[in-house]
């Protein structure tokens, strides 16, 4: 048995609220606690919203002690990515700059559609700077630390996102994910992080880096929690141009459906290359367990990954291009001096990779007409050190920042649903993508689901708390 | 282009107003040389003429 509220997954922190054997307050409270006692070591939360959650827990409490419906979400705690507008807040970013922000009148889309859905907000996570980061360190927050070992790399840029939910701080945490930045500190945090498909979810009321790439999206400690934050969130927004119309189309009731009748290939080439022993088991492990054996090659990823490198830093300077100009001394130095150059790329290339997407995009569709899932390392390796600037890869010594994400990037930049699983090697966990066709996120929380329950997918209990 | 990327930086600096103080150019610099590396790459795959952005407005 968990030993607090704060140890339980959503859904059984939902089932016993709605059922009266746990009240919201009581969750909400030992979620405080357990932020009040480990955050100094994890740095995950840059926010703690105590009155507000307080006060949404009464309420969940009083509208059931009415008999009033409450959500499938009722008094589970949940925390956002600093990117998020939350209500009396200024909206961050992980940024100095950005303080200077008047506070936020409203809550972000999906805070709100989470709170409909019954679930407490208890604050706000530490991010990279304006979210152009894969280790979640950040210059003037500190680095968010893993969970498993506070001297190591949460990941990022959702790097306090990763920290809570790995560290049972909340069973539920939002975050962001450009090139890879849920699907990274899902991967070194051990925990399951959902990237949907492009245009999915509402990014309405949060602080963007890639308009052309950005996705929101839950993590958690089990698919069903996943599925439940998912499924609460979906649906058209006119507040976000970039949301799809589609209407809800629920998952949770599908995760137990056979998945004997999908094919499931591993991802070759590209995808086999630049890869650590572990991430190389850890795939191997969930291709074992899935009876995967036929390789797929998603055509010419690498330059995928160079066209989602280019669209990502021309749009990311072009954002802060007035910010660049004027308070150049207040970003971190390495950001500032990644959008400086970024301002300096030709138009043409940024045409060229626009127009690379959409022939890369027809070509990986292609290969969806003879499988429904691809599997991929989510990161090459476990989680590096703190302040780690090389790794050697294949013989090659190479920078970690910009190497961290290679995997993810070919799947954002096309928009694909992924769910990352964590594998809970020793001494660090690692995550593998289960990817999907567009819209099918039923059938990659499906596939994550059966892993969970062969005990091939699992997030370890925090070791490092 | 390696080459005169010093020059390119300096002009395009001064062209957009961008401020880039002699300590931060290495960085900056070699920011741009991977950019241009990877730009690059996407350049050097053939496309037709009449191939669609996949960043097209829908009025």
């Amino acid at each position: 048995m968990p030993e607090t509220p704060a140890h339980m997954s959503a859904a059984a922190i939902a089932q016993a609220v709605s059922t009266r054997k746990l009240t919201a307050l009581a969750a909400t409270e030992a979620a405080l606690a357990r932020i009040a006692a480990h955050d100094k070591t994890l740095n995950s939360f840059t926010d703690v919203t105590a009155d507000r959650a307080r006060a949404k827990a009464k309420a969940v409490d009083a509208a059931i002690a009415d008999g009033k419906p409450v959500g499938p979400l009722a008094g589970v705690p949940f925390a956002v990515k600093n990117l998020f507008d939350v209500q009396g807040l200024s909206t961050r970013a992980g940024s100095k700059i950005n303080r200077d922000l008047p506070p936020s009148p409203r809550d972000a889309t999906l805070i709100e559609r989470m709170e409909a859905a019954g679930a407490v907000l208890v604050g706000a996570l530490n991010m990279g700077e304006y979210a152009y980061d894969f280790t979640g360190e950040n210059v003037h927050d500190g680095p968010s630390r893993n969970p498993h070992d506070p001297t190591r790399m949460t990941g990022g840029s959702s790097g306090g996102s990763g920290s809570a939910v790995g560290g049972a701080l909340v069973p539920i945490a939002l975050g962001s994910d450009t090139n890879g930045s849920i699907r990274v500190p899902a991967s070194f945090c051990g925990i399951f992080g959902l990237k949907p498909t492009f245009g999915r979810l509402s990014r309405a009321r949060t602080y963007p880096f890639v308009a052309s790439l950005d996705h929101l999206g839950p993590l958690a400690r089990s698919v069903t929690d996943l599925a439940l934050a998912y499924d609460a969130m979906q649906g058209p927004d006119a507040d976000d141009a970039g949301c799809a119309g589609r209407s809800f189309e629920p998952t949770l009731p599908l995760l137990t459906h056979d998945i004997g009748g999908l094919r499931i290939a591993i991802a070759g080439g590209y995808f086999q290359k630049n890869v650590f022993p572990e991430a190389v088991e850890a795939v191997a492990r969930v291709a074992k367990a899935l009876g995967a054996t036929q390789t797929v090659e998603l055509p010419e990823a690498a330059r995928a990954r160079a066209a989602a490198y280019i669209i990502t830093t021309t749009e990311g300077a072009s954002l802060h291009l007035d910010r660049l100009r004027k308070r150049p001394n207040d970003f971190d130095p390495a950001v500032r001096d990644r959008f400086l150059a970024g301002a300096m790329v030709p138009a043409v290339y940024v045409d060229k990779a626009q127009k690379f997407r959409r022939w890369y995009r027809a070509k990986v569709l292609e290969l969806f007409n003879s499988v429904d899932v691809i599997l991929a390392p989510a990161t090459p390796g476990t989680a590096p050190k703190l302040g780690q600037v090389n790794f050697v890869l294949d013989g090659v010594e190479l920078p970690v920042r910009a190497n961290i994400g290679i995997h993810t990037q070919p799947i954002s930049y096309i928009g694909l649903p992924v769910v990352a699983v964590p594998v809970p090697l020793e001494p660090m966990p690692i995550g593998v993508q289960i990817i999907a066709a567009p819209w099918r996120e039923d059938i990659a929380l499906r596939v994550a689901y059966a892993l969970e329950k062969m005990g091939v997918a699992a997030a370890p209990a925090p070791r490092g708390i | 282009m390696a080459d005169h990327l010093d020059d390119y930086i300096d002009a395009v600096a001064r062209a957009m107003a961008l401020p880039v103080e002699d300590a931060w150019r290495p960085a900056v610099r070699a920011n741009l040389e991977v950019s241009l590396r990877l730009a690059l790459l996407v350049d050097d795959f053939p496309l037709p003429d009449e191939a669609e952005s996949a960043a097209i407005y829908t009025a």
